[in-house]
């Protein structure tokens, strides 16, 4: 059961030596990390553009006329041709940078849903979201008078699609807002289905693809989908920068979220106008060296290819699967038949917490809580899981040792 | 597994006395004639306890808690309520604070002056210190102990 499968040519080996991180040792066991799902490492090519950048070509963007601007604004406006191509938008001025996905959601709550929605209309998510998908539309409900809809999950962690289409159907619904794949239980949602019904009752689609466009070739043109989120420290690069993917028709409908510079196209105390899109949601000076870390990471996942990705992450989630089976008193949380490698689950009695110190104390890092996702929780009546989630650096061997690990916490609470 | 294995690297945070009084709390129960009570209420992990008091004289008489959490949150309670069951409010609160001490540094504050015997009864805690997110658990009954001692009805862990 140790031995190293090979899909697709991913050597394992070859790409844990880019992560200079991995060598750490945790009380004098090697990390084991389990925990990508909640933010991943960094590759050495995202950490060298990095620092690159800083001690050789910085200064701030779109508006020096001197060499350092210039090429520093090459280089960060190349994230947004390498993040076009990454989702093969049509157009690279429909990549909108924010902070993270929750900033982009919050821009399409603030400005799709104050600026284009009406009140009287529904805004539709999934049972399975993250907070980041909840509250910001709860803010736009209060506010505006906008609806809140909730389409529910089975039994096994899917999107009820029969449920989900009733909900649709008096036409109300002006938005569909869904993950593409759960934080939680590791679904993935059925993107194609989901959008052309959703358009066939007259409503937009939204997905949050913080974990999908980690595992998932992700194209935007055929899934149809109108705006796509995700962010930038979930898929190998630095925090502080995420994406907003719109089609431009809908961005330019839209009012701007924040003021200030670099979103204007000129300033008066009567009047200012608006710089066109991009621009006109990206105010004040941006994320530069993270815009430059992430097309570092970009490059770093296109020249893996989304192929051996996938196909590295279903071995380990059958693996995993696999062996926590034979963990004795664990229950896995989400069975979907579609699914990424996040798994999600609870040990006997033991509080999720306590298992996730002492696989800690065996340095193995796990998340363990309720994942941002209380709701979710309820629905599966628990109050927290402890949820190991898999990274292009994960090995079938650190697998074992997790399902060793918490045979030993089983063992330890009983 | 469990035969060879003495889970030596487990058990420096999570020594004997926290799993037993985790699993087998002697003090887990609301009492039914108590003087004052509240909650305390993790939101962060989800934690909640509530902690009822009833006094004898100026002292704590008793101490009974409901607590939904960790092992090492109930051993905490527990341990708590058996700790000061006899002392004044005044002096509960100097524990709290020397204990709340312990738990974030791994010190013992005053070992060897007045809290000595209540503070080496509670020091299997002091491991939590070195999980910085988990000295919420430790405290959190401390919190609640605290807020029925005050009179208000709830409270929440730092």
């Amino acid at each position: 059961m140790n031995v190293m499968t090979n899909p697709i040519g991913l050597d394992v080996e070859r790409i844990r030596a880019g992560f200079p991180i991995l060598t750490q040792t945790i009380r004098g066991k090697p990390l084991v990390f389990l925990d990508s799902a909640a933010s991943a490492q960094k590759p050495r090519a995202v950490i060298d553009a990095m620092v690159q950048a800083m001690e050789t070509q910085y200064a701030n963007v779109h508006r020096g006329l001197h060499w350092m601007s210039e090429r520093t604004t090459e280089s960060y406006e190349a994230c947004r041709d390498a993040a076009a191509a990454l989702m093969n938008a049509r157009d690279r001025a429909e990549i909108v940078f924010t902070g993270n996905s929750t900033g982009a959601i919050n821009l399409l709550a603030h400005s799709y849903g104050r600026g284009v929605l009406q009140p009287g209309q529904a805004v539709l998510i999934s049972g399975m979201e993250h907070h980041s998908n909840i509250v910001p539309w709860q803010l736009l409900r209060e506010d505006r008078g906008i609806e809140l809809r909730v389409a529910p999950v089975t039994d096994a962690g899917e999107l009820d699609m029969a449920a989900y289409e009733a909900l649709l159907q008096d036409g109300k619904v002006g938005l569909v807002a869904m993950t593409h794949m759960s934080n939680v239980l590791g679904t993935v949602t059925p993107a194609e289905r989901i959008v052309q019904l959703a358009h066939a009752y007259g409503a937009k689609v939204m997905f949050d693809g913080s974990q999908a466009i980690v595992h998932r070739k992700v194209d935007v043109q055929a899934l149809d989908c109108d705006f796509y989120v995700w962010t930038g420290h979930k898929l190998y690069g630095p925090t502080g920068i995420g994406v907003l993917w719109g089609r431009r028709e809908l961005l330019e409908q839209m009012p701007p979220f924040f003021g200030g510079g670099d979103m204007i196209s000129s300033v008066t105390y009567e009047k200012s106008t608006w710089a066109a899109v991009p621009h006109k949601f990206e105010a004040g000076t941006p994320a530069i060296l993270e815009g430059i870390g992430l097309k570092a990471a970009i490059d770093y996942v296109q020249a893996i290819g989304y192929d051996a990705l996938a196909a590295h992450e279903a071995s380990l989630t059958e693996h995993a699967l696999a062996r926590l089976a034979t963990v004795p008193d664990l229950r896995i949380i989400g069975q979907a038949q579609d699914r990424g490698g996040v798994v999600s689950f609870v040990l006997g009695k033991a509080h999720a917490h306590d298992v996730a110190t002492l696989l800690d104390r065996q340095g193995i890092a796990v998340r363990a809580g309720h994942h941002c996702a209380e709701p979710l929780m309820h629905r599966f009546g628990v109050d927290s899981t402890a949820r190991a989630s898999f990274g292009v650096y994960t090995t079938h061997a650190e697998i074992d040792a997790l399902a060793d690990g918490l045979i030993r916490v089983r063992d330890f609470f009983a | 597994m469990s035969g060879t294995d003495n889970f030596d690297d487990l058990r420096d945070l999570y020594q004997e006395v926290i799993l037993d009084h985790g699993r087998k709390p002697r003090h887990g129960q609301r009492l039914e004639s108590f003087d004052s009570t509240a909650k305390g209420d993790n939101p962060m992990c989800g934690d909640r306890v509530q902690v009822w008091v009833k006094y004898d004289g100026d002292s704590l008489g008793r101490v009974g808690f409901e607590a939904r959490g960790c092992a090492i949150s109930v051993a905490s309670a527990d341990l708590m309520a058996e700790t000061v069951q006899g002392p004044g409010k005044a002096d509960t609160k100097a524990l709290f604070e020397a204990f709340r001490t312990m738990a974030r540094t791994g010190e013992c504050p005053d070992c060897g002056g007045a809290l000595d015997e209540p503070l080496e009864r509670l020091a299997p805690l002091s491991g939590v210190h070195e999980y910085p997110s988990r000295v919420k658990c430790a405290t959190l009954p401390w919190h609640a102990l605290i807020a029925a001692l005050d009179g208000t009805k709830e409270a929440t862990s730092e």
